[in-house]
């Protein structure tokens, strides 16, 4: 078997991208000492070397744009090549927060309250008055985040209304639409879910407890100043909710293979979805690998395993 | 109950570890070393312009002639005949000295950590350039040095501003171990000292005791008439100089040196043993044979020559694109222009959406250990062809344009995201 796993691109999460996909590459080496691992970056050079070497699967590990917004996975269809993870399709819907969480909410399950806005809206209709109703519609604190991306890069925790301009700013920077969204006070966690041999299974919610008060880009990748729990501190009945949530998101957005969701239980245990990603981290310090270890599986066996289902699915096809 | 930190050693560290963490901006270094990326961020040296021929003869006649010291241990203070042409080399900035008197080191960089030992304990002013050089700035941290910082003007450190920074320190209760400049083509702030300026900085440092560590690396990659006058000639008791081949000759070479006084000298050489017992023998020997076989200085003059091309193409295209309120300094040698953003523009804010544009430069904070030049950036021109840098700045006109918009919709570029970390590149970005 080949398998080329794909890491890197240009989005601001490259660096995070590739070392998701060594890690990954290496397990799966391990896992399978007979197939034949590659790991390749995404550049205009990638097509030409499908064609000239067509692997017989692809592991996709982009983070952010073009690798989770199903545009490259467009392209692996296109090309008929078998990959690991979400069509592109459901990674369109599930990669752009506001419209996620739409579809959730749509769905009955608990999601905080949010208004999402291009920059132009706020140009146009004056910022502070728009700010103002935001902040009217949403209550303080409100969390700012880019519609797409992750790692938290372009986060921030407004308390107060005069500095939600600065917020504004640093999401921006990121992305064309912001997404403001009620700030639910709770634990906050993330649910690692994945299919094997037809079944869809939940892993253990693992709890984060970050130094400061947001989980951002150097609380996640430096180790040593996030606390985790897996499994979390919950109760039994709350587990199984946040469990039974990954699952019913992961359904209901026609998710495939992986994915990891976020989101926080509140003082009541009630759990709110966050947002939802098509190709979790799999670096050193990300969560869906610690809660494999939890759980005593192998990321090495669980991504073989993957790899041939794609493989499967597409001799079905 | 206790959960995983996913790191044993995290109780173990000691405190200066703890702001070594990872960093958004370092993750968007990572991208600009993409080639759809312009970088205008890194320092590399243009080393494709070395004849790269004729340095793979002399390093194999090395190894054939001279392997069994090549690949020897050597002195801890440096190769004695690799010592004698540095002279040769310092003797072009006007810089006399006896071999004894230069400890050969790993790049400048570690002249820079070996006298930062040997003068400073923690809580110790440092008094630096405002803005002055990451790498020096990082080495005095490391030692916990109190690093203050001297405003800049178009002809560098000012030196009434120099004497209050003293006199300030000094009211309050600390000693000042150190002065600080890049007298010549400055890194990032791109600035010369004149004759008369280095005069004055050298005066004040005489007159209230403290050495100047004058940190030269690029003073022959000038574009116009002769080398500057290094300060350490005028002063060869009160001036520690600090030289690299890494802009020379080459950056992967690692070889610098210091010329100090002789006390200094003698604990710079016992804290390089300490350190690394010696600095390599291979790299010295083959720039001691490059020195003694090739034309150097004619080499120095192809660099500058390319240097100086690419630094008319970035002002020709500064001056042609940028924005209303945007102001640049005219480096007149060396790698760099220091960029004033139109008021209230950040760059750090701004960064994301560069590197989103594919364009990359560093943002002014990393030249600052307080928390100043959000409004600044480095552009570099060192590594880029010239159209590339015409392409990098017309990108960066565009983001500047768009963060100007957003200024005006939200009254503010001051981003709310902390963005915690480093803001500097590694070394080896482009």
């Amino acid at each position: 078997m080949h398998v080329l796993v794909l890491s890197g691109g240009l989005s601001a999460e490259r660096d995070v991208s590739l070392r998701s996909g060594r890690r990954v590459a290496e397990a799966l080496r391990t896992a399978r000492t007979d197939w034949e691992v590659q790991e390749n970056d995404v550049d205009a050079g990638l097509l030409d070397r499908l064609r000239a070497h067509r692997p017989d699967a692809i592991v996709p590990l982009l983070h952010g744009a073009a690798g989770e917004d199903g545009a490259l996975r467009n392209v692996l269809e296109s090309l008929r090549i078998p990959f690991v993870g979400s069509s592109a399709a459901a990674s369109r819907l599930a990669f752009d927060k506001p419209i996620a969480k739409t579809l959730v909410e749509g769905a009955g399950i608990d999601t905080p309250p949010c208004v999402a806005m291009p920059q132009t809206t706020f140009r146009e209709l004056g910022a502070t008055a728009v700010l103002d109703a935001v902040v009217d519609a949403l209550g303080l604190p409100i969390v700012v985040k880019p519609t797409k991306g992750g790692s938290s890069l372009g986060t921030s925790i407004v308390h107060r209304a005069a500095d939600l301009p600065a917020a504004m700013v640093g999401a921006f920077a990121y992305a064309d639409v912001v997404l403001m969204e009620s700030f639910i006070a709770g634990t906050e966690l993330a649910v690692g879910v994945f299919e094997r041999s037809g079944d869809i299974l939940a892993l253990s919610a693992v709890e984060i407890v970050p130094e400061g008060e947001l989980y951002d880009y150097s609380a996640r990748y430096t180790a040593g100043t996030t606390e985790f729990f897996c499994p979390a501190r919950l109760s039994d009945e709350q587990a199984l909710a946040a469990q039974a949530m990954a699952l019913n998101v992961h359904l209901l957005l026609n998710l495939q293979d992986w994915s990891r969701t976020d989101m926080i239980i509140d003082a009541d245990g009630r759990p709110w979805f966050l947002e939802v990603n098509v190709a979790p981290g799999m670096t050193e310090t990300s969560l869906f690998p610690q809660a494999l270890v939890a759980a005593d599986l192998g990321l090495g066996e669980l991504t073989a395993a993957l790899v041939e289902d794609a493989v499967a699915r597409a001799a079905v096809s | 109950m206790t959960g995983s930190r996913l790191d044993p050693w995290v109780d173990s560290y000691a405190a200066r570890a703890h702001n070594m963490r990872a960093s958004e901006i370092r993750a968007l270094f990572a991208v600009a070393s993409r080639p759809e990326v312009v970088s205008l961020a890194g320092g590399m040296p243009f080393v494709q312009a070395l004849p790269v021929e004729m340095l793979a003869s002399t390093a194999q006649r090395l190894l054939y002639e001279r392997g069994a010291q090549a690949l020897q241990y050597g002195s801890g203070q440096g190769d004695v005949t690799l010592r004698e042409q540095i002279l040769e080399v310092i003797g072009e900035v006007g810089v006399t000295a006896h071999p004894d008197d230069i400890v050969v080191t790993t790049g400048s960089q570690m002249a820079l950590d070996l006298v930062t030992r040997v003068f400073c304990d923690p809580g110790d002013v440092v008094l630096v350039e405002a803005p002055s050089y990451v790498g020096a700035l990082g080495v005095f941290r490391a030692y916990e040095c109190d690093v203050v910082h001297v405003a800049m003007d178009d002809e560098g450190l000012v030196p009434s501003a120099l004497s209050e920074a003293v006199a300030a320190a000094r009211a309050a209760g600390k000693r000042v171990k150190l002065i600080y400049t890049i007298p010549s083509f400055h890194n990032p702030a791109g600035v010369t000292q004149g004759p008369a300026r280095r005069a004055e900085i050298l005066a004040i440092a005489q007159r209230e005791g403290i050495a100047l560590l004058e940190d030269d690396p690029y003073g022959l990659l000038g574009f116009e008439g002769e080398p500057p006058r290094a300060i350490r000639a005028d002063d060869a008791e009160g001036v520690i100089y600090l030289g690299s081949f890494s802009k020379t000759i080459a950056s992967g070479l690692r070889v610098g040196w210091a010329v100090a006084p002789h006390g200094v000298r003698e604990k710079l050489v016992l804290a390089a043993e300490a350190a690394v017992l010696c600095p390599s023998n291979y790299t010295q020997l083959t720039v001691s044979e490059y020195l003694a076989t090739q034309p150097w200085r004619e080499q120095i003059k192809t660099f500058q020559e390319v240097y100086r091309e690419r630094r008319d193409a970035l002002l020709e295209s500064l001056q042609a694109l940028m924005p209303e309120g945007t102001r640049w300094t005219i480096p007149a040698g060396g790698f760099y222009s220091w960029v004033t953003l139109p008021h209230g523009l950040d760059a750090t804010a701004m960064l994301p959406r560069a590197v989103a544009n594919l364009v990359a430069y560093v943002p002014g904070t990393g030249f600052y250990v307080d928390g100043q030049g959000r409004q600044n950036l480095r552009l570099s021109y060192c590594y880029p062809e010239p159209d590339r840098i015409r392409e990098g700045v017309r990108r960066l006109a565009a983001v500047i344009e768009s963060e100007l918009d957003l200024a005006q919709t939200f009254g503010t570029t001051r981003s709310l995201n902390q963005m915690t970390g480093s803001s500097v590149p590694a070394p080896d970005l482009q």
